[in-house]
């Protein structure tokens, strides 16, 4: 069944009888080429790009819960390909190419939105940062603009540019990124990858591995065993309990971001903002609601909530950045559980153990990722050899003292 | 979050910085024959798990002493608090 306009049309006037499911719920066969833990973005995306791009579809997704039911259904949305490393930005500038063909690719309507993300700049030294970062987008492809005040104030009038502390020098204009419904990326890659022969099997939790002479030969659940060629783990948020039952220790720590919605208001902000000598960032969503977030809560936690000290934190640096916030009322807050990495950027690579694959520590950056970390998997799982845009997302970088710290701020997750 | 601290009492978490795996108290040592494998696991591997962990804290906005803080990550209830001092000596470190 294909969506269009045209069937819209005719569901809305034969009372809405036609819609079948997006996907089977299949049980699960003895044995697959590739069985994929994890049934959240990644683990879709993946699945989709084995089938599209490498004609592998004898694959299964494992989730323990629902699909879409963790990181993927707890972020702010953002998309945006505005990184300064070598081993990044060609990555996320992918992952941005992706999202912006994704909806007529996959015929699915994730309501990605192109509206700009505008990184303020609040002294001559976050500008010379700026330019720097700019620079280096423009040179992989992507796209951005240095404003002075002026034309911030333009674009966003009611900002506190008279701040004593943090007045507004300026910002670094990102026109292509944007947002994107999270939970339809979810169902439009599951519908994609369901087409061509994925099997989805929910509820079914992975308690262990079977590993024989250092070669994976399967998952045990909670269904029974399914055997595998290749298993690829993209658990983000749950890695390191995934991979412990494989006996493998890794450089990841969990820590809770909480993120906040406020009632709905008419519109205020068409685009994305971000605040970073304060930490915070704001968008606005198609039904009004302003969704913002900060820093993490800084301490190792898989609560999927976060503490009141951090909330104050934001709304104080919300109020600091626009103080018509005061009378908005806050009517939900959630935490997502991140998979901090040593220096900030995430893993795509093998294991040591054969036929065990590993896709994890995406910190912040998990959601914007989606697309080019499920094509570059499945590339990895296809072909044995990286994707050269994720070429640097190795395991072992920090034995080779190659780590990727694009905040430049040390080897800690909360430093960064 | 309130932490207990063995010397002042019930004390705010916000008074506090936190560090990480109380792993960190046992540094390798630098002289051994597979230092720089052992520093690699140190200063990047983590056990992270989802229960009880004992983690460093350091009182920066108190005494400025550091903490053994053992917690479940789960839901976040602090079970002992020791002096890091008091862990390391017990471990046979000299100061």
């Amino acid at each position: 069944m294909r969506y269009s306009g045209l069937k819209v049309i005719k569901e809305a006037l034969t009372g809405h009888k036609g819609w079948r499911p997006a996907w089977r719920d299949p049980e699960p066969k003895k044995s697959y080429d590739v069985v994929i833990i994890g049934g959240g973005g990644h683990g879709l995306a993946t699945a989709y790009y084995l089938a599209k791009n490498h004609g592998v579809t004898n694959v299964a997704v494992i989730e323990k819960g629902w699909i879409g039911g963790g990181n993927v259904g707890r972020n702010t949305t953002i998309i945006r390909s505005n990184y300064l490393l070598d081993g990044n930005e060609p990555f996320y500038e992918l992952s941005l190419k992706l999202w912006e063909g994704l909806e007529q690719d996959f015929n699915y309507n994730a309501m990605v939105s192109q509206r700009g993300i505008l990184n303020l700049v609040h002294t001559d030294a976050q500008r010379d940062a700026a330019r720097r970062r700019g620079n280096a987008m423009i040179l992989n492809g992507s796209d951005a603009e240095l404003l002075d005040a002026e034309g911030v104030r333009a674009m966003y009038p009611f900002l506190n540019f008279n701040d004593a502390r943090f007045p507004i020098k300026g910002g670094l204009l990102h026109r292509r990124g944007g947002t994107v419904r999270h939970d339809a990326v979810a169902w439009g890659y599951a519908r994609g990858a369901d087409l061509r022969g994925v099997d989805i099997i929910q509820n079914c939790e992975v308690t262990g591995f079977r590993i024989e002479n250092g070669k994976c030969l399967g998952v045990e659940t909670s269904k029974g065993f399914i055997g595998a060629n290749k298993v690829a783990s993209c658990v983000a948020g749950s890695s390191s309990r995934v991979m412990e039952k494989a006996g493998m220790r890794l450089p990841i720590e969990s820590h809770v971001l909480q993120a906040f919605v406020s009632e709905g208001l008419k519109p205020v902000l068409d685009g994305v903002v971000t605040f970073g000598a304060g930490h915070f960032y704001v968008s606005q969503s198609d039904k009004g609601g302003l969704v913002f977030g900060g820093d993490l809560d800084m301490y190792n936690s898989y609560a999927q909530r976060g503490n009141l000290p951090v909330v104050e934190d934001v709304m104080e640096g919300g109020m600091a950045l626009m103080p018509m916030l005061g009378r908005v009322r806050m009517l939900r807050s959630w935490g997502g559980i991140m998979d901090m990495s040593m220096d900030g950027s995430p893993f795509i690579d093998k294991t040591h153990i054969d036929g065990l694959y590993f896709n994890g520590g995406w910190c912040y950056g998990g959601f914007k990722a989606t697309p080019a970390s499920g094509w570059c998997y499945a590339h990895l799982l296809a072909t044995d050899t990286p994707h050269k845009v994720a070429a640097a997302y190795r395991l072992d970088r920090f034995r080779r003292g190659c780590m990727i710290d694009e905040k430049g701020q040390g080897a800690q997750p909360n430093l960064h | 979050m309130i932490i207990n601290h063995p010397i002042l009492g019930p004390r705010d978490a916000q008074e506090f910085t936190y560090l990480g795996d109380a792993s960190l108290i046992d540094r390798p040592d630098w002289q051994a024959e597979d230092a720089a494998d052992q520093f690699h696991d140190y200063l990047y591997l983590r056990d992270n798990p989802a229960g009880e962990h004992r983690e460093l804290w350091f009182h920066e906005q108190g005494d400025r002493s550091w903490l053994v803080v053992t917690r479940n990550t789960v839901t976040h209830e602090i079970l002992t608090v020791e002096l890091a001092r008091d862990v390391a000596r017990a471990r046979g470190r000299s100061k």
